[in-house]
């Protein structure tokens, strides 16, 4: 249980990186917080022929606040995430999902970015980008892409990504002062993956449903968004929603599969209650608001 | 594959070294600094065992690169009794309870605890419990952790780390 031989190289700038990931052609891991990388690297499930170590590049680190959105550098600990006093006024849900991931002592070496990169489909990060409508920076030597976080994740850990390309930021569009946010989970012990979870945001204009955002995660190969739960909720005064239907409905979109400690069908029913129930719950709390 | 040179501050005192990168910080701190009481367990980050302090915060020792903490300063439960063996709160407070039986497990809570009740933070016996569900223990039952938490979570703990 040790990692096979590899190189490792720290560059200080986002370019020194870029070009260190042209150079290995593919064979390089990009080392963030370490959290995912460093069990596959000890179980030698990953052999890399070269580490890529980002913790030295101070650019890729910090939150912003401008242009409509908040930027998070993937250097960005998750621990800074859950200390962010901007982030709990601007992002309070952000900050809930990222409080689900993993144990106190892996959120402090662990990062937005490396979350968001890998694509688990139980991850709480990559489902809260998918709903909240976050657009995924990437950089390589040949230039910058902005990715939709929705367009960003293609099966379980597969992703947009080149293999000369890094993540150099996840922006997160506004959502309006005094939003709802809904965020549940399942899970069998705390810190554990999720069985079944759901995340996401509604604002309310002149008592109705203005916007949506709603995203589950372990519900199917990759974070899905609730499309069709949005599209039923748009424009719907809020003492004339029926939680249910739009639960059942959320489920529609979903695709999950059975596991060795969870059905399917367990995926399903379960979803549809925490779904319908943190919906209920989170709009009475807005009409209250 | 390469060697990196990598000088590091554990428990106050300077270590240098050439390292390969493929070497974690758990393996390095045991095999290359000495520091036994980092205990590896499971390696891929689910234990808790060899959880140490860097730079302040609690992390698992087995998910981080020797070369990765070049600069830094590490803590193992090494560093945390005074120097006349006087226990350091969170050990103390682990032995009242009889949170300990065969150990394994234990310099990580330690650690985990150290991290958290170090200097003026006051943390909550919830923020505790919860910290705590980073470690597994095998032999307790978990009661004996839970009750010195509790105990820290009230008590005034000095400023040690």
């Amino acid at each position: 249980m040790k990692p096979a031989p590899f190189d490792y190289v720290a560059p200080a700038t986002i370019d020194e990186a870029c070009a260190a990931l042209a150079e290995a052609g593919g064979g390089a891991r990009v080392l963030a917080g370490g959290q995912t990388l460093m069990p596959l690297l000890n179980l030698r499930m990953s052999q890399p022929f070269i580490i890529v170590d980002i913790n030295k590049i101070a650019e890729l680190k910090g939150i912003a606040r401008g242009d409509g959105c908040t930027r998070i550098g993937p250097m960005t600990r998750q621990c800074e995430v859950i200390a962010s006093e901007a982030l709990a006024r601007d992002l309070p849900v952000l900050v809930q999902a990222v409080c689900h991931i993993g144990h106190h002592q892996t959120r402090n070496r662990g990062t937005v970015g490396g979350s968001i990169a890998l694509g688990e489909p139980a991850a709480e990060l990559p489902a809260t980008a998918v709903a909240l409508g976050a657009t995924i920076e990437v950089r390589s030597t040949r230039g910058t892409r902005h990715i939709p976080a929705g367009e960003f994740y293609l099966g379980p850990y597969m992703n947009a990504l080149d293999a000369d390309e890094l993540v150099t930021g996840v922006s997160f569009p506004d959502w309006p002062k005094g939003h709802i946010t809904l965020f549940r989970e399942v899970a069998q012990r705390p810190g554990d993956f999720a069985l079944v979870g759901m995340v996401g945001a509604l604002s309310v204009e002149g008592g109705r449903i203005a916007r949506a955002g709603l995203g589950w995660f372990g519900m199917g190969p990759t974070p899905i968004r609730a499309k069709a739960a949005e599209q039923t909720l748009l424009g719907l005064p809020l003492d004339r929603i029926d939680t249910q239907a739009v639960a059942e409905r959320a489920i529609a979109d979903t695709a999950p599969f059975d596991e060795h400690h969870v059905s399917a069908e367990y995926r399903r029913t379960v979803g549809a209650r925490i779904f319908g129930r943190t919906l209920r719950e989170a709009l009475k709390t807005g009409e209250l608001a | 594959m390469s060697k990196h040179h990598i000088e590091m501050t554990i428990n106050g005192r300077r270590h240098t070294s050439d390292v390969e990168a493929r070497v974690s910080l758990s393996d390095f701190l045991r095999g290359d600094a000495g520091y036994t009481g980092v205990h590896v367990g499971c390696e891929h980050g689910v234990c808790g065992a060899c959880t140490v302090i860097v730079d302040g915060k609690a992390v698992r020792s087995c998910l981080m690169l020797a070369v990765q903490a070049d600069g830094a300063e590490v803590t193992t439960v090494e560093g945390l009794a005074a120097p006349d063996g006087t226990l350091h709160p969170v050990q103390q407070a682990l032995l009242d309870e009889h949170a300990l039986q065969c150990g394994f497990c234990t310099p990580g809570v330690v650690m985990t605890l150290a991290a958290l009740t170090n200097g003026d933070a006051k943390p909550s016996e919830a923020q505790l419990l919860i910290a705590l569900s980073g470690h597994i223990c095998r032999c307790t039952g978990y009661q004996g952790i839970r009750r010195a938490a509790k105990k820290l979570a009230s008590a005034d703990h000095g400023g040690k780390t």
